[in-house]
């Protein structure tokens, strides 16, 4: 008789059980934190203080609390752009140079009317950085719609172009005659500012981000062309059977997830640095990539893994006082993907153990 | 037991999330026997022969190869010990040619393929066992039944003594069937053992040595060849008595519907898959398209139903032009779509029940509140509709994916007949349907036919087509090679014509 030695199965769950669903990804993101714990001991760190440091960091002071937010904001809006876009199995890697040609095409309108009063100018601005993403989103979107040409790569390169774009903008032609030689723009006049929350960082950017939630959820889920996206992207094929033209929606979805990561270079110059410089971006648009696929795509829940991922940046900032490189942050963001990833098969499959087990272990 | 079993399984148990579905089945196989194994969809037959692919492990029972007990922990462990399996599904890489599927995996395959040999080797089998098939076609240019020689070859090429097919003349024409069978019995002669699924009563009456009833996981009997008749199969498989024959009323024709000239439509290979078929359906009758698969049914539905354009000649729909004028305007126009590929095609496949049975309406105007949906009538809309059709789900919310074939087919016909439309093209309706629900499907196009509607039916089951047809019309090689009432022409002549040979051109003297 031959019998299973190991006493457990893995077998396929068709639904997830509610409590696995909250259960898996805390324990995931846990082990991310254990699992990053072991490399900081490996660098002759001690872990358990520097997280505490982070946390304390973090929510232990109206500084930390303050800049978590600010820091989610253009996370918040990046991974609500390129999630609606892998709504549709689109894989928009272009987040960041989206965003980077958002802030571009706000400080174009910023520095070029400068007299004029905050309800033309924010407007405006927000406006044209739609329009600057928005098309920086079209771009690869046309070939792959007609060719077939996959999106992964031109959205890709695309960033460094307008991280370059932008490098030459500010170390030339925009560069303020008045900046001691940086290569820095002049600051925004008042007009081309967002408002901020009392004397805090935190800025408009914050509404922006929930309505555009709000917003993307509706859409989704309430209205015909949220439900072509939804169609689209789970069955391409069923799609084509039903009369939704693929090739249109393509163009549309890219389009408007270029145009939102565009407003969240926007609100990122206009809020934040009242300036356009390079490196304005620790990598949001990236991030943001990880944060949309955390969240499930849900618009809602994107603000929920924004604040998380803002905080852990802050995280890094102040370790980074400590003597640790910032960069931790980016090996734990990385390293709660994987798990969170991972974690998903937990999901998708059950454990049972095997019922007459003992025998086969006993033989064993 | 005795020394001829070439394999045996012994108190199969195999529990899937919430269903058994093997429990203690017994099932041995001699060497030289074509042993078929009946029963209907969800019996488990195809859980049972997976096992013994190596698919999935057996939670109790254990399976003796030989008379000695062996672990088949892959299919490459049930390769090597000689068993093969051809699966309902076809499992091949559609970008790979035939070739390289033929020999993908195979543990004797050297690291530089020789690939003019092995290409040799192919064709030679194919040549010995009728499975006619290109080598080096890229397997995504092939019909359905193509891509199963594909796969019987696969196992032959691996030299298996016990060959299993799942459903194996479901894509197939009554003398493709004879062949098979004719190539199934040689295999078996030569000491070999055949294992066919299988849930219809004909073929286990013409090939079986033995079959194996299941039903609900259980093995019900295990009878020799000549102990059994129709009735008694029919009776073990679903417990009750089988209603055999749909009574069909007189069909109440109408004007011309759908009228192709002389269309020519072009394959995705780019070959011409259609080649000047020209035919009419009438308001109220069901013509029935029947034709090895592959010899132009995908391009006649997807040229219909606007999914592929047409490059010459010209589709009508009640006399108003509609070649090329796009899937959209089709549907608006009125024509239904019960496609081959349900889950893939015809249904989305992770969206719930409410958002797949307005696939088709949701961009009607009474859909529309303001800028959103009006989703409150869609909910009510596939309340309805899922009474109304009988669509067995546990509730509106869960993505359809989880519905069982039946169920699933239930619900593509509730979307199409609720559109009220004037034609419904119907691809292979009942494939992999059990009795049940294939029956209650024929039904419901049989009722569109009396309410009017035309009826396009392509279907690879001519006991199906001579059920439901008042016409029926012949696919060969992309084009028509005869027109004839159902009522008056045999099986004989439809399958000779399927074959492209012209029965009629003996009889002129």
């Amino acid at each position: 008789m031959r019998r299973a030695v190991f006493p457990w199965r893995l077998e396929k769950s068709l639904i997830p059980s509610p409590v696995m669903s909250i259960l898996v990804p805390v324990c995931s993101v846990l082990l991310a934190l254990l699992v990053g714990a072991a490399f900081l001991a490996l660098a002759g760190r001690d872990p358990w203080f520097l997280y505490g440091e982070m946390f304390s960091g973090v929510f232990g002071s109206r500084y930390g609390l303050t800049e978590t937010v600010v820091k989610a904001i253009p996370l918040v809006i990046a991974g609500l752009g390129v999630g609606l876009a892998f709504r549709m199995r689109l894989w928009n890697i272009g987040g960041e140079g989206q965003l980077f040609m958002g802030a571009c095409a706000a400080t174009w309108v910023a520095l070029t009317f400068p007299e004029q009063p905050a309800w033309v100018l924010l407007p405006g601005m927000f406006v044209v950085a739609a329009v600057g993403g928005g098309l920086w989103g079209l771009l690869p979107a046309i070939p792959r719609a007609y060719l077939g040409v996959n999106e992964i790569i031109t959205t890709l390169m695309l960033n460094y172009v307008a991280i370059l774009w932008v490098d030459y903008l500010v170390y030339g032609p925009w560069r303020d005659p008045a900046g001691f030689g940086f290569p820095l723009t002049a600051r925004f006049s008042s007009g081309a500012i967002l408002p901020t929350l009392g004397e805090s960082r935190i800025h408009a950017g914050l509404l922006v981000g929930f309505a555009l939630a709000l917003l993307l959820y509706l859409v989704l889920y309430r209205t015909r062309w949220g439900y072509e996206i939804r169609v689209v992207g789970d069955s391409p094929g069923a799609a084509r059977y039903a009369g939704i033209s693929i090739e249109r929606n393509i163009l549309l979805v890219m389009l408007v997830s270029g145009a939102i990561c565009g407003l969240a270079g926007m609100v990122e110059v206009s809020g934040l640095a009242h300036r356009l410089q390079p490196g304005f971006s620790p990598g949001y648009g990236y991030t943001a990539i990880i944060i949309a696929w955390l969240a499930r795509l849900n618009p809602l829940s994107i603000i929920l893994v924004a604040f998380l991922f803002g905080a852990l940046q802050v995280g890094g900032y102040v370790v980074q006082t400590s003597g640790v490189s910032a960069t931790t942050v980016a090996m734990l963001q990385g390293l709660i993907l994987f798990f969170v990833l991972a974690g998903e098969a937990f999901l998708k499959y059950r454990l049972r153990r095997v019922r007459d087990a003992g025998a086969g272990v006993a033989r064993a | 037991m005795d020394a001829e079993c070439l394999v045996e399984m012994r108190q199969i148990t195999k529990r899937f999330p919430g269903v058994l579905a093997n429990d203690r089945v017994d099932l041995a196989v001699r060497s030289g026997e074509i042993h078929v194994l009946l029963g209907e969809n969800g019996s488990g037959k195809s859980t049972l022969m997976s096992i013994l692919a190596g698919l999935y492990r057996p939670d109790e029972g254990e399976i003796l190869i030989g008379g000695r007990p062996v672990g088949l922990r892959s299919p490459r462990d049930a390769i090597q010990a000689g068993i093969g399996m051809v699966h309902q599904h076809f499992k091949l890489v559609e970008t790979f040619t035939v070739a390289e599927n033929v020999i993908l995996g195979d543990w004797k395959t050297p690291l530089f393929l020789k690939r003019r040999r092995i290409e040799r080797e192919i064709a030679e089998l194919s040549r010995r066992y009728g499975l006619r098939v290109d080598p080096r076609a890229r397997v995504w240019q092939l019909s359905v039944g193509e891509r199963q020689r594909v796969e019987i070859l696969k196992m032959l090429y691996r030299g298996c003594r016990v060959l299993i097919l799942d459903e194996p003349t479901a894509v197939l024409t009554p003398q493709e069937a004879r062949e098979l069978f004719r190539n199934l019995r040689e295999m078996a002669d030569r000491g070999q053992a055949v294992l066919v699924i299988t849930h219809k009563l004909q073929e286990v009456m013409e090939i079986a040595d033995r079959v194996t009833v299941l039903r609900r996981g259980r093995s019900v009997a295990t009878l020799e060849r000549g102990a059994f008749t129709p009735r008694d199969l029919a009776w073990l498989m679903v417990g009750r008595d089988v209603v055999f024959q749909i009574k069909k009323p007189p069909s109440q024709q109408g004007e011309v519907v759908l009228e192709l000239r002389d269309v020519y439509v072009r394959s995705d290979s780019g070959r011409l898959g259609l080649q000047g078929v020209s035919l009419t359906v009438h308001a109220g009758e069901i013509v029935g398209v029947a034709g090895i698969a592959g010899n132009g049914q995908r391009e006649l539905a997807e040229a219909v139903t606007g999914l592929r354009p047409v490059c010459s000649g010209s589709i009508l729909l009640s006399g108003r032009d509609i070649t090329n004028i796009g899937v959209r305007r089709v549907i608006d126009q009125g024509v239904g779509h019960i496609p081959e590929d349900r889950l893939g095609i015809g249904l989305v496949p992770r969206l719930n029940a409410v958002d797949n049975l307005m696939l088709k309406d949701y961009r009607r105007p009474e859909f529309r509140r303001g800028p959103f949906l009006n989703l409150r009538l869609a909910r009510e809309r596939a309340a309805e509709l899922v009474k109304r059709f009988d669509v067995r789900l546990s509730n509106l919310d869960a993505p359809v994916k989880l519905l069982s074939g039946g169920n699933l087919q239930r619900l593509l016909l509730a979307r199409e007949i609720s559109t009220n439309p004037r034609l419904i093209v119907a691809v292979y309706p009942v494939r992999g349907l059990d009795v049940g629900a294939t029956e209650a499907v024929q039904r419901l196009l049989l009722e569109q036919r009396r309410a009017g509607t035309a009826i396009l039916l392509i279907s690879e089951d001519l006991e199906e087509i001579f059920k439901l047809s008042d016409r029926i019309v012949v696919l060969f090689g992309g084009t028509v090679t005869g027109i004839r009432p159902a009522e008056w022409s045999d099986p004989e002549e439809i399958g000779l014509l399927m074959m492209g040979t012209q029965p009629a051109e003996e009889a002129v003297p």
